[in-house]
């Protein structure tokens, strides 16, 4: 099974975050970078598919130059190679994005074959625009089911199960080729083994530079949200707290004082 | 500019669920500023959709739409979205808004891209500005807001859960909106994907979403025994335990244990947050309990910017003080 999957460099933003002057950005300069989350969790999916039923890995980002880091994060732990479609660092607006992912996902298909399951996350930890994995399915014209939690590669299908509006589970048989955009919780990701690390160091990165375009929305600036809660009241130091602690729990009525 | 304000209304367990009465109140004061009729289509299973659309009414919902169609169900995403796009074709609104949960901005995803329209996904506000509409909506699951223009000919958005207050049910009942039933063409393609089985929800146990006690751990729990401590007290609470994503991601809990962006948002009574630092992708999985308290060695940690109270310690030492202590009293609930 060739699978490709999509992934987004996103700022670790630890316990606040900051702004750039000029509202427009985050200040990054004392961040590290990561994988966005549920798109961890699909690299690991696509490297444990392909360990037990064969075929090929790849995994694509749109993004600075610098996400090359990312790109051979998940070549660290098992992909088989990256494409970077590399952009200037501005942010682009998920209709775009899934324009140069779709051209990209086009070329490539017709130089090595289709690629029978496209992977991405259900949504990236910073825009959160929920949509990116299905505007490339529809392009296209590829089954899609999103929010998946588990992941059943069969005979020319995939079961995609995820977790039910009012509770439980459903499961969808697709046929492939396919796009299934996961959730974190799907798999716990390995860390990569220093063996990994410097296979991966060494590859190749396939890099172009699609053009700039927009499709909306449109930013126009950024900004935090009110704070509501003020500096915790400390209400005690160590074991000694406990009967202050005991108190509070009474007072809002979760234990029988 | 001329039509409708479209709000798309989930009923998933047959009656419409909260994040769409959210987007209705947004997408009525939307239709109001237009001077434009609200029309409110029911996603439901048809058993259930007309009683459903018999309760909407004035003054907010001018017309209910219900779906009359041999095969289409719940467990239909591009069937929805179809009947969606065939009702732009149809009746030109203005705007369609949904609920911004998993299954509504699936629902406007799908049908923005059927259209080729722009969705602003988890908007907390909406200001028609000229052929634009400006709008507020969450990034990083609310931690950060942007202001962005949506303009296209068909505005399409989702509201953020738990960000407007939702419209009143029995309000909306005082008169019937003229129910109007559509019949959709639907294509093969349109309902190939579709679920294939359902499992029921497994019983037993308090549920972390539904505890009114949480007691959470961090990464200062120090391993998956070091739980033991959190397991007691939430026992004695009749509470459950949950843990932060550096607990699930090193495996000393089930990620289904994990409160925030990438888990569970969790609304107790009471959150107990103990050696948990206070990223934002925790917090707001936990922002939404009516009181926290935090237990930490570090005073200065982000979570005393949020927490209501604070014990400054080691949990391995704070928590069984506690426990013993809510013996002592004989106060346990469990």
């Amino acid at each position: 099974m060739n699978i490709l999957v999509c992934v987004k460099r996103v700022p670790a933003t630890g316990g606040r975050i900051v702004l750039t002057p000029d509202g427009m950005d985050i200040d990054v300069r004392y961040l590290g970078f990561t994988i966005s989350p549920h798109e961890e969790c699909a690299v690991e999916e696509a490297v444990r598919i392909v360990e037990a039923h064969g075929g090929t890995s790849a995994v694509l980002t749109l993004g600075p130059a610098i996400a090359e880091e990312q790109l051979r994060d998940a070549m660290a732990i098992g992909i088989d190679r990256a494409i970077l479609l590399e952009t200037d660092g501005r942010d682009w607006d998920p209709v775009a994005t899934a324009g140069a992912i779709v051209e990209s996902i086009r070329a490539q298909e017709a130089a090595d074959g289709p690629f029978d399951l496209i992977l991405f996350g259900n949504e990236s930890a910073d825009s959160g625009g929920f949509q990116v994995g299905i505007r490339t399915a529809a392009a296209l014209g590829r089954p899609t089911v999103t929010g998946v939690k588990a992941l059943a590669p069969g005979d020319g299908s995939v079961v995609a199960r995820r977790e039910a509006a009012g509770g439980g589970w459903e499961s969808f048989e697709l046929p492939l080729p396919a796009v299934v955009t996961v959730k974190e919780g799907i798999n716990l990701p390995r860390y990569p083994s220093v063996p990994g690390r410097l296979r991966a160091r060494k590859k190749e990165i396939e890099r172009s530079t699609p053009e700039w375009r927009s499709g909306g929305p449109e930013k126009i600036v950024l900004r935090l949200p009110k704070e509501e809660r003020t500096a915790a009241q400390i209400i005690g130091q160590g074991p000694d707290a406990a009967p202050a602690v005991v108190d509070l729990l009474v007072k809002i009525g979760v234990v029988d004082g | 500019m001329s039509g409708s304000v479209l709000v798309v209304l989930m009923a998933p367990g047959g009656t419409i669920d909260r994040p769409s009465l959210e987007a209705l109140t947004l997408a009525a004061a939307l239709a109001s500023a237009h001077g434009a009729p609200l029309e409110a289509l029911v996603v439901a299973d048809p058993a259930a959709a007309p009683s459903i659309a018999a309760g909407l009414g004035p003054p907010a919902v001018a017309t209910a739409l219900v779906v009359d169609h041999p095969t289409l169900t719940l467990g239909h995403p591009d069937g929805w979205a179809a009947v969606l796009a065939q009702l732009i074709e149809a009746r030109g609104p203005i705007a369609v808004v949904g609920s911004g949960t998993e299954r509504g901005n699936d629902l406007l995803a799908r049908l923005g891209a059927r259209k080729d329209l722009p969705l602003a996904a988890n908007c907390i506000a909406v200001e028609p500005a000229g052929e634009r509409y400006r709008v507020t909506r969450q990034r990083w699951a609310g931690s950060l807001l942007e202001d962005a223009w949506l303009d296209a000919p068909v505005k399409l958005l989702t509201v953020a859960p738990n960000t407007v207050t939702p419209a009143d049910p029995s309000a909306l009942a005082s008169g019937a909106a003229s129910m109007e039933t559509i019949a959709p063409t639907l294509s093969d393609a349109d309902l190939a994907v579709h679920v294939t089985s359902r499992e029921a929800p497994e019983r037993g146990g308090i549920s972390l979403a539904d505890a009114k006690v949480v007691v959470g751990g961090g990464r200062g729990v120090g391993s998956g025994e070091g739980f033991g401590d959190l397991e007691e007290l939430a026992g004695l609470l009749g509470g459950a335990v949950g843990g932060s994503r550096v607990v699930t991601s090193a495996g000393w809990r089930p990620h289904a244990d994990q409160i925030g962006q990438t888990g569970l948002r969790i609304a107790p009574d009471i959150y107990i947050a103990c050696g948990i630092s206070g990223a934002i992708q925790h917090i707001v999985g936990c922002k939404a309990a009516k009181h926290i308290l935090a237990i930490n060695t570090d005073a200065d940690a982000p979570i005393m910017g949020v927490a209501d109270y604070a014990v400054i310690g080691d949990l391995h030492a704070v928590l069984p003080a506690i426990s013993a202590e809510i013996r002592r009293r004989g106060g346990a609930r469990a």
